[in-house]
């Protein structure tokens, strides 16, 4: 069962700006830490916490209701998630047989235009800040989730592929009692 | 094009790491600011090129200015400049009413002392800015008044 999907009209700004930004702080970090790993780590938590509020706004703007499986929740975080805030459809694809695994493939990824990665950072992970975005807004709905960019084209691969694995649905736990 | 929130949380996540990555302490204040000014300034380097790319030589500082103040402001923050006076003797003032990075902070007195790192990228942004049109010059915000209005002064060296 497919729903209809409707992105919202947000407020748009040049692309360029943020791009920009974004290197001169990846530049920032490696000045930081030195260490490709620890610039890795240091992105995805600060994904992670960029998630855990953009997730507000997501559904403050759109409506979503519940989805029915990960196959919808694939669908939406593709297709209504990453239009809205990104301007780019990732392709959903890659399913594991029970349907508890997949992966976005970026044909374009508005945070690696204009960079080369230099022979001497080629284990930087340099979008790795989406993992942690995914893994924070979906842990905000439950959804314990490990993220990781399989494939970079920054790094010589033939295609940029992200890993989301579902690893499980977090119950409501009722709040301890007063007494 | 992204959407404008994409920016202000990847801005206000860049503000909390610098935060947290620096040893608290008023002798690090300085530290924090500076840090963040120094992204700003290399983000404003990259951007000033792209989006002069297409323009014609500027007559003079003056001229300058005023681009960064239309142009410039509008691509980083949404608008314009509200108000640009100088002394004529190589100092700027602008003056935004509405800055776009303090609309979700509140306007009483009592934060404006934790907004002041909120500031240090854009004061970044223009110093690179006008250092790669060839002005030297120091830049730095006032928050004296009430928020979400903001002033960047620039002074040329």
């Amino acid at each position: 069962m497919s729903r209809q999907l409707r992105v919202p009209d947000v407020k748009r700004i040049n692309s360029e700006l943020f791009t920009l930004t974004y290197g001169s702080l990846v530049a920032q970090l490696i000045k930081d830490f030195e260490d490709d790993e620890e610039v890795n780590k240091q992105l995805e938590k600060m994904g992670y916490n960029i998630g855990i509020r953009l997730i507000e706004e997501f559904l403050a703007r759109t409506n979503t209701g519940k989805c029915q499986d990960l196959k919808e929740t694939a669908e939406v975080i593709s297709k209504v998630g990453f239009k809205m805030f990104l301007g780019i459809t990732p392709t959903v694809t890659g399913w594991d047989a029970e349907g508890r695994e997949f992966s976005l493939m970026f044909d374009e990824n508005p945070l690696t235009e204009f960079v080369e990665l230099p022979e001497s950072h080629k284990q930087l992970r340099y979008s790795n800040i989406l993992c942690g975005v995914l893994r924070g807004a979906l842990q905000m709905i439950h959804m314990k989730v490990e993220t990781e960019f399989v494939r970079d084209t920054l790094r010589g691969d033939d295609a940029t592929e992200m890993r989301i694995r579902l690893l499980e649905i977090l119950q409501d736990q009722a709040p301890p009692g007063e007494d | 094009e992204v959407a404008e929130s994409v920016f202000d949380f990847l801005h206000m996540e860049m503000v909390n790491y610098v935060q947290q990555s620096t040893p608290a302490g008023a002798s690090h204040k300085d530290e924090v600011v500076y840090k963040l000014e120094r992204i700003g300034f290399q983000t404003g380097q990259a951007t000033i090129e792209r989006c002069t790319k297409d323009v014609h030589r500027f007559k003079d500082q003056l001229d300058v200015i005023k681009f960064l103040c239309k142009e410039f402001w509008t691509l980083a923050y949404g608008k314009q400049i509200d108000n640009l006076r100088t002394n004529h003797r190589g100092v700027y003032v602008l003056q935004d009413n509405r800055f776009r990075v303090f609309a979700n902070i509140s306007n009483s007195k009592q934060f404006l002392e934790n907004a002041a790192p909120y500031a240090a990228f854009a004061c970044g942004m223009l110093r690179g800015a006008l250092a790669n049109l060839g002005i030297v010059s120091v830049v730095t915000a006032d928050l004296g008044q009430t928020l979400p209005s903001c002033l960047f002064q620039v002074k040329m060296l």
